[in-house]
């Protein structure tokens, strides 16, 4: 199974096994991950679930697609060269990802 | 993960027997939230949050997990989204934080002392003891009165077992006649349209999506469904729904919609979409007042005090900072939801906490992301922002020269900036904000 490793913004780690196809976002929220809201539920509408993805794990993500790139710059915490919105980060099998979550994401 | 040890402690006078034992009148602890829904999801995920440590009960009459909404009339209707991924959390995140999830069941009465204790009955008989009674029962979808009404075929979508009626009918369906131009009635015939049926929208109204957009939003929208081939009729209603006429058998199918000048449009299906009424009668029996929703003070709590109510079912001194005071409001959205369940865990653990969030909505039809921030109530101004090429499009909204709202199309950095503005009590100049290539962030002033 697809693990994804949350880092929040104190240092703290939790470890969530997903399945493939759900979105990071999915995953966090299902599990109670705190620092992933997810307001619109994934429908690209709320910039809730920013995530700051780990470089060496960039390259395994889908593009980002203009209406991503866009909300990006709405983000609570402002965005980095890594951020990325979770909704988006759909996982694949045999995948770890490592992200962490901004201090707020409202 | 964080444990929740359940906290049975029998606390409340005038039950009978010891906590843990079986008798008629069960002993009264914890909260009881009475729907399963955004509201009430979101209400037993922030008490927790808040350290709250009592027992909670999630009560709902659906036989499903507690699930969202709004992929109902798009995603999921065009099956790109699939029920299990809109459900909201595990079963072993309820688990893990002491939620009872209680599916299926119906509330029907509730005994309640002047303490806010008391006990909920179910139309199956069941009992459920409470310290504390919230109540996140939403609205209902408005019944279309006509001849007709009752044919098979005459479809609703307010929950998951619509959608799913809905989704079954769908492929034996060529015509279907959407009733209502409002959000609901655009995001499903514009997913039906995209499933390739002919699909026409009546609206009884002189424009598209009531009084949630301004004018020009609505002409917007109007014209833009127009040009993607939906055949929107405005000023039209349906005086009454046919079935289908074959000699000798028993006509229960819809088959077509008569509008009240006598034409008659096909339709296999009719999905009617005129709007919610707010679900009060618990409330009502329980005595509490009532007026377009349960009555809430600013922390969420009732007139009696003890009950909270939030969510589509609550009436609500006006959230939004610089409102008119003594105004009321009723939302229906996932965002208030959201907020109104946290100020409604505040007071429940004791505290006195305002609404934080400036209101915010979303709809999705065809390629047409529409993302409303703030309430565009009182208006006195308005600065178009329109990028045609892009396909972007905004409406600021101001009073008095303070930006109070914006409806942006595919305009997510426009929506972002005045959202953000609008939570830090910041202005938009409107001069400035005319010229679409100027993002709005950069000329974000403190008012």
């Amino acid at each position: 199974m697809p693990t994804v490793h949350f880092t929040d913004a104190e240092g703290a780690v939790r470890d969530v096994q997903g399945n493939p196809g759900d979105s990071v976002m999915e995953t966090a929220v299902r599990n109670g991950v705190p620092g992933i809201v997810a307001e619109c539920g994934g429908s690209l509408s709320c910039a809730t679930c920013h995530v700051f993805v780990r470089e060496d794990c960039l390259s395994k993500l889908p593009p980002m697609e203009d209406m991503e790139d866009e909300m990006l710059y709405g983000t609570a915490v402002d965005r980095e060269d890594n951020s990325r919105l979770s909704c988006q980060l759909r996982l694949i099998d045999e995948i770890e990802l490592f992200v962490t979550t901004p201090e707020t994401q409202v | 993960m964080g444990t929740h040890v359940a906290a049975a402690e029998q606390t409340s006078a005038g039950t009978a027997g010891a906590a843990g034992t079986e008798t008629d009148s069960p002993t009264r602890t914890g909260l009881l939230i009475i729907g399963a829904s955004q509201s009430g999801v979101q209400l037993a995920v922030s008490l927790r949050a808040l350290g709250f440590d009592e027992h909670i009960t999630l009560l709902g009459d659906e036989d499903h997990r507690p699930y969202q909404r709004p992929a109902l009339s798009k995603e999921f209707l065009q099956g790109t989204v699939e029920s299990e991924s809109l459900i909201f959390r595990s079963n072993e995140y309820w688990a893990d934080h002491n939620v009872g999830l209680v599916k299926g069941e119906y509330i029907v009465r509730i005994d309640k002392d002047p303490d806010g204790s008391g006990v909920a009955h179910s139309s199956s008989g069941r009992q459920f003891p409470f310290k504390r009674l919230a109540l996140t029962v939403g609205a209902r979808a408005r019944k279309l009165e006509v001849d007709g009404g009752d044919l098979d075929g005459v479809l609703y979508l307010r929950n998951a077992d619509d959608a799913l009626a809905l989704k079954a009918r769908v492929g034996d369906a060529q015509d279907v006649v959407v009733i209502g131009g409002g959000f609901i009635g655009l995001e499903a015939a514009s997913s039906l349209q995209k499933m390739g049926k002919n699909v026409t929208v009546l609206e009884f109204g002189p424009r598209l999506v009531g009084r949630a957009v301004g004018e020009e939003t609505a002409e917007y929208f109007l014209q833009a469904h127009r040009a993607r081939g939906l055949d929107i009729r405005l000023n039209t209603s349906a005086k009454r729904f046919t079935a289908k006429t074959a000699a000798g058998e028993k006509q229960t199918a819809v088959a077509g919609v008569e509008l009240q000048d006598g034409t008659v449009l096909p339709a296999q299906i009719v999905l009617v979409g005129i709007g919610v009424i707010p679900n009060t009668q618990l409330a009502e029996q329980l005595g509490l007042t009532v007026d377009n929703g349960i009555v809430v003070d600013r922390f969420a709590l009732a007139s009696d005090g003890t009950t909270v109510a939030i969510g589509d079912c609550a009436n609500m001194p006006n959230p939004v900072p610089g409102s008119e005071p003594g105004e009321r409001i009723r939302l229906e959205s996932v965002n208030n939801a959201i907020e109104h369940a946290k100020v409604a865990a505040y007071s429940l653990t004791g505290r006195r906490e305002e609404y934080a969030g400036i209101p915010w909505f979303w709809s999705n039809q065809a390629d047409l992301k529409l993302q409303i921030a703030g309430l565009c109530n009182g208006y006195d101004q308005t600065v178009l922002r329109r990028d045609e090429d892009r396909g972007k499009f905004s409406v600021i909204y101001y009073r008095k020269g303070q930006v109070i709202a914006a409806d942006c199309v595919n305009a997510p950095l426009d929506f972002m900036a005045v959202k953000n503005a609008l939570a830090k009590g910041q202005n938009i100049p409107a001069g400035a904000a005319a010229d679409p290539a100027t993002p709005l962030k950069t000329i974000t002033t403190d008012s």
